[in-house]
C-alpha cells in the first residue's frame, strides 16, 4: 500500500494505547533486572552496595525519574483503561474521575517527597 | 484558498497517479475526484450515491485518513495545495478507488446485526420509551450509515482479519439495548466468539472519525462488559 497508514493514528485515544502499551513493555524488561539486584541482598551483600553507589550519579538518577514516570503513566493508563472498559460512565464523568486520581496521585507523591527527600 | 489548483495524487493498485485539479471554492473531496473522471481520465473507478452524507458508499482514504469524501471539505484536509487518496484500508481492493464490501457486511450479519422480532405482524406495536436508558444507548448508535471508515482506521481489524470490527460491534450493541429485539443470548454468543468483541485495545480510531460522530469504542466496551456477566450468570 502506497498510502502513509499511520495518520489515522495521530489522535489522543491511540496515543494514549501506545504510551500504556509502551510503558508496559519497558517495565517489564526492568523487572528481571530490578529482582536480580534485590536478590544480591541476600546472596552478596558487598556487590549490593557497590552497585548502590552508582546511584549517586546523575544519569542513574534520570533513570530512576524515568522508570517512576514510566510506573505512573502505566499505572494510569490502566485504571483509564478499566474505567473506560467496566464503567458505564459518561465520557465527562471519567474526565473528572481521572483528573481527580491524578490530582491525588501528585499530592501523595509530593508529601512522599518531603517525608524521604 | 491560496492555490488556484490541488496537486491530487490517486493511489491506483500498485501505481499512483497525479493530477493538476482546479480549485474552488467550497469543493469537497468527492468534487475533486469526480472532476479527474470527467475531465482528464473517464477510466477512474470510484463510488458515490448520495453526496449528502446518507448512503455511505463514497468513503476513501484521503491523506492517510479514511473519510467520507462527499462531506470532507478539500480546505480541511488538504497539506501544502496536495491531496493523495486511495481506497479504503482493510478491505480488498476492487479497482482503483473502489473495495469489496462484503466482508464487512458478512461481519454485520456474524455480528447477528439483524432484526430479531417480538411479535408478529398481528399483535400490536411494542410500545418504545424514549427516556430509558437502553433506548438511550440505542438511540446513540442508530445513525451509522455503513460506510466503513471505522473498520478501515481500526488497526484491531489490520491485524486480525478475523475481527468482526467495530461498526458490526456498534449494530450488535443498538440491537442489545433495542426493547423491540428479541435476540440478546445470539448477539452476546456472536460477539463473545474468537472475533469478538474481546479483541478490541480500545485504540479509538473508530470513535476519532466516525463521520457521524458516533463511539463504537464505548458500545464495545459496552459489549465486554455485558459478555463478561452473561458468562458470570451461566450464560443467561
Ligand atoms: S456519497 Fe453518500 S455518503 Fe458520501
Amino acid at each position: 500500500m502506497t498510502m502513509v497508514a499511520y495518520k489515522n493514528r495521530a489522535h489522543p485515544l491511540w496515543l494514549a494505547y501506545i504510551v500504556h502499551r509502551l510503558s508496559g513493555l519497558f517495565l517489564a524488561l526492568f523487572l528481571p533486572l530490578h529482582f536480580w539486584v534485590l536478590a544480591m541482598a541476600a546472596s552478596e551483600p558487598g556487590r549490593l552496595d557497590g552497585f548502590l553507589r552508582f546511584t549517586e550519579y546523575g544519569i542513574v538518577k534520570a533513570a530512576e525519574f524515568g522508570l517512576v514516570f514510566g510506573l505512573a503513566i502505566h499505572m494510569f493508563g490502566g485504571l483509564r483503561l478499566l474505567a473506560l472498559e467496566w464503567l458505564p460512565w459518561s465520557a465527562p464523568q471519567k474526565t473528572l474521575a481521572a483528573a481527580a486520581a491524578s490530582a491525588s496521585f501528585l499530592i501523595a507523591a509530593l508529601f512522599l517527597m518531603r517525608a524521604f527527600g | 484558498m491560496s492555490t488556484d489548483t490541488i496537486r491530487l495524487t490517486i493511489d491506483r493498485g500498485s501505481e499512483t497517479q497525479a493530477f493538476d485539479v482546479p480549485a474552488y471554492e467550497s469543493q469537497t473531496v468527492l468534487d475533486v475526484v469526480s472532476w479527474v473522471q470527467q475531465n482528464a481520465d473517464p477510466s477512474l473507478a470510484y463510488r458515490f450515491a448520495c453526496r449528502v452524507g446518507m448512503c455511505g458508499s463514497c468513503a476513501m482514504m484521503v491523506n492517510g485518513v479514511p473519510r467520507w469524501t462527499c462531506r470532507t471539505h478539500v480546505s480541511k484536509v488538504v497539506e501544502d495545495g496536495a491531496l493523495h487518496v486511495g481506497p479504503l484500508r482493510n478491505l480488498p481492493v476492487i479497482r482503483d478507488l473502489v473495495v469489496d464490501m462484503d466482508p464487512f457486511f458478512d461481519k454485520w450479519i456474524a455480528a447477528e446485526g439483524v432484526h430479531h422480532g417480538t411479535r408478529t405482524r398481528d399483535d400490536e406495536i411494542a410500545p418504545v420509551d424514549e427516556t430509558s436508558p437502553a433506548r438511550v444507548e440505542a438511540n446513540s448508535g442508530i445513525e451509522c450509515i455503513n460506510c466503513s471508515v471505522c473498520y478501515a482506521a481500526c488497526d484491531t481489524v489490520a491485524g486480525n482479519p478475523d475481527y468482526l470490527g467495530p461498526a458490526p460491534l456498534l449494530r450488535a450493541w443498538t440491537l442489545l439495548n433495542d426493547a423491540k429485539d428479541a435476540g440478546r443470548v445470539a448477539i452476546l454468543d456472536a460477539v463473545s466468539g474468537s472475533g469478538g468483541c474481546h479483541n478490541c485495545h480500545s485504540m479509538g480510531s473508530c470513535t476519532a472519525y466516525c463521520p457521524n460522530e458516533l463511539d463504537p469504542m464505548s458500545a464495545i466496551a459496552g459489549l465486554k462488559r455485558e459478555t463478561m456477566k452473561h458468562a458470570l450468570r451461566g450464560r443467561r
